[in-house]
């Protein structure tokens, strides 16, 4: 007998090209996303005279810094030079850009998947920290650095120190109202922000097993939120099912090889890990963030905790909110749906359901904005961009917005003082915007909140059918 | 080659806060500044949202402002630094500002990737040691000067305390010798090569074009 794996020790070490000791390895690299913050690395490639190994293995996206806000966009009207460098290098070194007008242009977490560029046992890098989010296909995905990205681009590997592996199993079943959002939510809540800093965090257990993989993504992509550089799951039936058919998945032969391989990436029995820790899940709220950190979290129903650490103190001073106090009923002034967290059909389908025949508060603004073009594009076709507008809700152009306070030429962010609900990931100071004050929740409880005018639950609305 | 790091010595700078995030070090609108490393004004924007106010004017009491941190090159802070993003602008702002060590008792993983690429070090300690520095510290330039030295991994403080720590030896002769990584890894050209053939033909379904 072999010595158990956990499923992230099986698709790293198929991946090792070499150990360098001390606990590094030289990996190789599958998969490499390029948004357009990171495409400066291309300028560094250039000016150290070196190849793109394989232009074939990136994948570049206009995204970050992209108009969302304005109706169709001419992609010549672009002036972001971090676009237009995106676009350069892109041709030069023979990348295929998602650029706007591309029906997979879109936040480059949410593209590769949808394109299925982004397969299960593969290794996935981006020069950006949500690039766990495709580890929910099954995958090895992290964020690097701008100097890791150009070492990636000349040598196709990373060098890399193996992490420790954690793991989180959620049992019980969701009750109705509370979807995967507040289930990470919740979780980051109970491991901390720094709960899982230096391992691998492998999601697992029946409430996984029972979740569309678009939730699947909504944990992943909040990995790096408890310090976890790799979040995973692994791949089954619900995963495969995903990525066949897509653009870039393996057809024919190739994908018989691929299903089958997929099928052993599994933590074996009694594979170690370093932590473990089980959730039951069966009797959450929908969460909400009072603090500037994704881990400052409560159910929507309970008071914003009392507490004698600074760290709380502090943030509850950024947020002018008292401890004690209840979180529901808290005015708001935006709401914001999107971003590689909840930008996906299911988010949009769940949020235009619950604001269906309802209105945007007086006073409150209300984004949509869809995570891919492929996405918007379904999207219209099921009517949900009319369910929105007659809502009052704004409709927009793929892209981050005002997820990271980044939108270019239409600075989409928010003035100082805003208080913003957000199906965003992080609530950091001055995230969305010099001043504002975030609120990580999930699409449903974005709606309800928007149509109220205050932090709302989704559950109090008359006639909701959650 | 790569930026060295061999030793710094000078003011270390406390602020001990938990959790200080990326784009708290390097705020995003100063991303908006475009360039191979970030904008021409890195130093300047280093912590703006906690160095300035609303009109631009530096506020007196952050630490960074005072006179006598004003040319730290060390920074002594809280749990968790660095954590968020994954923008290698926060180590160019840190350095630009002349801050090569960060000593904390725990960082952000791509953070702390990012400094090695960048001739900065950063130091993991118990937060009770960091608390001791950080006391010591507190006068500043120019009473309170470290000596922070990768070649025998100690720091020399103002009191004549000398308080050890380690770097991954892989990690340390890097530093120490500004050695280039991708240089480094070129040299293994012939066996990435074979590795890739060999995973094309164990996993075609994952290498459809090349
Ligand atoms: S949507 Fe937000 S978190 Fe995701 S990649 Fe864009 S800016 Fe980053």
């Amino acid at each position: 007998m072999s010595k158990p794996l956990t499923l992230f020790e099986k698709i790293w070490n198929e991946h090792v090209v070499a150990d360098l000791g001390d606990g590094f390895s030289l990996l190789f690299i599958d998969r490499h996303n390029v948004n357009d913050m990171g495409a400066r690395a291309f300028i560094t490639l250039e000016k150290m005279n070196l190849p793109l190994r394989h232009p074939e293995l990136n994948l570049a996206a206009a995204d970050h810094m992209v108009a969302t806000l304005c109706g169709p966009l001419d992609p010549s009207s672009v002036t972001s030079p971090y676009v237009l460098t995106a676009r350069k290098y892109a041709e030069k070194f023979g990348v295929r850009l998602l650029d706007i007008g591309n029906d997979y242009h879109g936040i480059l977490h949410v593209s590769a998947a949808e394109l299925g560029f982004a397969l299960p046992g593969t290794t996935i890098v981006c020069g950006d920290s949500h690039t766990c989010t495709l580890g929910a296909l099954g995958a090895v995905a992290w964020g690097i650095g701008q100097s890791e990205a150009v070492h990636v681009m000349a040598t196709q590997t990373s060098v890399q120190r193996k992490p420790k592996n954690m793991r989180v199993t959620l049992t019980g079943t969701v009750p109705a109202g509370v979807t995967p959002k507040d289930v990470m939510l919740y979780i980051i809540g109970q491991m901390g922000v720094a709960g899982a800093t230096g391992h691998a965090l492998e999601f697992a257990g029946p409430v996984i097993e029972a979740m569309p993989m678009e939730g699947r993504f909504t944990l992943c992509n909040m990995a790096v939120e408890t310090g976890a550089r790799f979040g995973l799951m692994a791949p089954d039936d619900t995963t495969a099912e995903y990525v066949n058919g897509r653009p870039d998945a393996p057809t024919g032969a190739d994908w018989d090889a691929a299903v089958a391989y997929w099928q052993t990436l599994r933590s074996d029995d009694g594979a170690a890990f370093d932590q473990e820790l089980t959730l039951d899940v069966s009797n959450i709220e929908p969460q909400v963030t009072w603090g500037i950190n994704p881990g400052q979290v409560v159910g929507i129903g309970d008071a914003i905790p009392e507490s004698n650490a600074e760290v709380d103190r502090r943030a509850l001073d950024y947020t002018k909110l008292e401890e004690g106090a209840a979180i529901k009923g808290t005015p708001i002034d935006m709401v914001f749906i999107g971003s590689c967290t909840n930008s996906r059909i299911s988010d949009l389908r769940a949020a235009a359901a619950a604001a269906k025949g309802r209105k945007v508060a007086d006073g409150v603004t209300a984004w949509v904005v869809p995570g891919c073009q492929s996405i918007k594009q379904q999207a219209e076709a099921e009517g949900l961009d009319k369910t929105f507008i007659e809502a009052g809700f704004m409709w927009g152009q793929p892209g981050c917005s005002m997820c990271g306070g980044s939108g270019n030429e239409h600075t989409e962010i928010g003035k100082p003082g805003t208080r913003i609900v957000s199906t965003t990931n992080r609530n950091f100071v001055g995230r969305q915007g010099v001043g504002t004050y975030t609120h990580l929740v999930s699409p449903l409880t974005a709606v309800a909140s928007a149509t109220t005018g205050r932090i709302a639950d989704v559950r109090d609305l008359e006639g909701a059918d959650v | 080659m790569s930026e060295k790091f061999v030793s710094v010595t000078g003011a270390a700078a406390p602020l001990l806060r938990a959790n200080i995030d990326t784009d708290t070090i390097s705020p995003t609108r100063t991303e908006k500044e475009f360039g191979e490393k970030g904008g021409s004004n890195l130093a300047q924007f280093l912590f703006a949202n906690w160095r300035y106010d609303e009109n631009d004017n530096p506020l007196p009491d952050f630490v960074l402002n005072r006179t006598s941190f004003k040319s730290a090159k060390i920074l002594l802070t809280g749990p968790n630094f660095g954590c968020g993003s994954s923008r290698e602008s926060a180590v160019w702002m840190l350095k630009a500002f002349g801050i090569s060590c960060v000593i904390a008792p725990s960082f952000g993983e791509i953070f702390y990737n990012n400094c090695f690429k960048n001739g900065a070090l950063p130091v993991i300690l118990d937060e009770a040691t960091i608390d001791g520095l950080a006391k010591e510290a507190e006068p500043g330039e120019p009473e309170a000067i470290f000596t922070v030295d990768l070649e025998s991994q100690t720091i020399a403080t103002p009191s004549g305390k000398t308080v050890p720590f380690t770097i991954p030896a892989f990690r340390r002769q890097g530093l120490l010798e500004g050695l280039d990584e991708i240089s480094l890894t070129l040299q293994r050209d012939a066996e990435i090569s074979e590795f890739a053939t060999r995973a094309k033909q164990s996993r075609p379904w994952a290498y459809p074009n090349s």
